[in-house]
């Protein structure tokens, strides 16, 4: 009881903004809403919302390895692939029954994580830091792009699901829960939303545990200064590959949930402009951060989506100046910067009523 | 085919990959040599001068000018861009690659919106040569001799002039510098707007040979990086042997296995050298001096 007690004084901490009972009430009531609100909206409304949360995934992951441990990686797509692809090959040769979908999925994330462990063994073990991660990266994720892009031919096939080049892959069967008297199937309206919302919470939480321990406190450290964090004892090669690793599993996990809410998955989902997408979610929302992340990414995609029914072409390029005038103005992100102002705010009145 | 055809098709491939590495790489081994910036934006300046040389050599302008015309183009953008947005960060690395991530998000989807998604391209010059059963590009030859011109317009401008001093001199100590009475912010400016200069040549000089489209950029910005990672950040003795050792990477896979497989052939190969040598060739070559 006490250990548990310990374990979940961690969701409170000096690495996540947000403390104390008020943002607890706030976080239950966001919850509670999040759960009741496909009560009173539409199928295409929810799946749109799913579609949200499925990227939130996978820029927590870029939070976690970019804003906590310094390394810029612009591969969260590559990984965000691999799984989508490693679904797709699965769920398309063994089919979905007896639940094989949800063990699709861990394998399909195992895959994205062990690809990690390979290239982080070489930038971490090679001792390449800074600006040469994003450049790595970024190379290993355009290259991965070319080649899912020219494998069209009928020779480019694993079992029976063919890789279909730059149209990517379809008709991969949705996640099924298994259930006596048949399964549940998680069509992209209510019944995936309630599984993402259900996973979202739990690595939002996880993370939040995670950086308040002792692991997540020598991440910190070893962003702030490596040489330091090394002459104190801890290995900053092992640390850094473990925080890729699970950032890239997370990564994983979107690419996955993204494969499943649409039933497809394409090359250019590893391009250039996807690649960008996340940055931008994590830079405008605040990369140092989790909460912030979160409420970021969400802000922007909706903003994004909005704009694109306005003029999609107009889209990227506001994007785009979003990204460089965060990084001039508010090098922190926006979101940070305003649950910092609210945080001092509250904390001066806290002050003055005692 | 006897052995001299051999050796002189093998020895083109080499030149050809070589020209394109090395060219593609230099503007952005200039600016992260000098100043650390990695210039996400590199490939979009590429296209700039690409577009610009294309858009002058059909106004009616000879190549070899229109292609200056896209260099000088470039450089200036580079100018206006170091001022407005690099400037402000050079304090922060990871934020310069994010920043320029934007600009590049900026200038491919501006383009795309501005120009359309293609652009009418002007033919290669020069024709073809013979020799055995294959024809060869002597376009291609040209590029060669730039690549090497540049290389050794680059050592001139480092070595033998004034900026050059000042510039190394900058590198160096900058507060030094500074105290000594260089203005090191001009020489930042400089430095950025002749890398980018570069980047517009190499698009202008790739102009006649490829299509013209708002993402080519994308084509160079995976192999100007790997050289930079593989040569690390000295331009004579990083980017060259890199180019060097690369080019015959990428030309063997590519002639064994096809044009996919010598770009795989060559991320493998950065991945080995980051491995082995995390500051690249040049900081293996300097190791001693440091």
């Amino acid at each position: 009881m006490d250990g548990l007690l310990v374990f979940l004084r961690r969701l409170e901490g000096p690495q996540t903004v947000g403390r104390g009972p008020a943002f607890w009430i706030v976080f239950v009531i966001v919850l509670a809403i999040a759960g009741a609100y496909p009560l009173f909206s539409d199928g295409y409304t929810v799946g749109n919302t799913v579609y949200f949360f499925v990227w939130v995934f996978i820029a927590l992951s870029l939070c976690l390895i970019w804003g906590y441990g310094g390394s810029l990686s612009f591969g969260q797509t590559a990984f965000f692939g691999i799984a989508g692809y490693g679904y797709g090959i699965l769920t398309i040769n063994f089919g979905s029954a007896y639940g094989f979908t949800l063990v699709a999925l861990v394998l399909a994330v195992g895959l994205a994580a062990l690809f990690a462990v390979l290239l982080g063994y070489f930038m971490f073990f090679g001792r390449i830091a800074g600006v040469f991660i994003g450049i790595v990266t970024l190379a290993v994720t355009l290259m991965l792009e070319r080649f899912m892009a020219q494998t069209a031919g009928p020779e480019w096939h694993v079992g029976v699901a063919r890789l279909n080049g730059f149209n990517g892959m379809s008709g991969m069967p949705p996640l099924t829960i298994p259930w006596p008297g048949g399964g549940i199937v998680l069509f992209a309206d209510i019944g995936l939303y309630y599984f993402v919302l259900a996973l979202l919470v739990l690595v939002y939480l996880g993370l939040r545990i995670l950086m308040n321990s002792a692991f997540g406190n020598v991440i910190v450290a070893i962003r702030e200064n490596p040489e330091r964090a090394e002459m104190l004892g801890y290995d900053v090669r092992k640390y850094q590959l473990i925080t890729f690793v699970i950032g890239a599993a997370l990564a994983g996990l979107s690419g996955v949930l993204y494969t499943v809410w649409g039933q497809y998955i394409t090359p250019s989902s590893m391009g250039m402009t996807a690649a960008a997408l996340p940055l931008i979610w994590v830079a405008v929302g605040g990369r140092s951060d989790l909460t912030s992340t979160l409420i970021g990414t969400l802000v922007v995609l909706a903003a994004f989506q909005a704009l694109t029914i306005y003029g999609s072409q107009y889209a990227l390029v506001f994007m785009g100046v979003l990204l460089v005038l965060t990084v001039l103005i508010a090098p922190n992100g926006l979101v940070l910067a305003v649950m910092n102002l609210l945080a001092r705010l509250t904390a001066r009145r806290g002050k003055g009523d005692a | 085919m006897d052995i001299a055809t051999l050796a002189f098709s093998a020895l083109y491939q080499f030149g050809d990959a070589f020209a394109f590495l090395v060219l593609s790489a230099c503007g952005l081994a200039v600016i992260f040599g000098m100043m650390g910036v990695i210039n996400l934006a590199h490939g979009e300046f590429i296209m700039c001068g690409a577009y610009v040389t294309v858009s002058a050599a059909r106004a009616g302008l000879p190549l070899p000018i229109a292609i200056a015309t896209g260099a000088i183009v470039s450089a200036l953008v580079g100018a206006l861009i170091e001022l407005a947005v690099i400037r402000h960060l050079y304090d922060r690395p990871l934020d310069t690659i994010v920043a320029t991530w934007g600009l590049s998000l900026i200038a491919t989807q501006g383009t795309l919106i501005v120009v359309g998604s293609t652009l009418a391209g002007v033919g290669t010059p020069f024709g073809s040569f013979q020799v055995g059963q294959y024809s060869y590009s002597i376009y291609r030859i040209v590029l060669f001799a730039s690549a090497l011109g540049v290389l050794g317009g680059l050592y001139m401008l480092f070595n033998w002039t004034r900026f050059g001093v000042l510039a190394r001199a900058t590198i160096q100590v900058p507060h030094m510098a500074a105290s000594l009475g260089v203005d090191t912010r001009l020489i930042y400016s400089l430095t950025f707007a002749c890398g980018a200069g570069l980047a517009g040549l190499a698009g202008g000089l790739y102009a006649p040979t490829m299509t013209l489209v708002p993402t080519m950029g994308a084509t160079f910005i995976m192999e100007a990086f790997v050289t930079v990672v593989v040569g690390g950040a000295d331009v004579f003795l990083g980017t060259a042997p890199a180019g060097a050792v690369l080019a015959v990477v990428k030309s063997a896979m590519t002639s064994w296995q096809g044009q996919l497989f010598g770009q795989i052939g060559l991320l493998v190969a950065v991945i080995i050298v980051i491995r082995i040598l995390p500051k690249g060739i040049s900081g293996f070559l300097l190791r001693e001096r440091t």
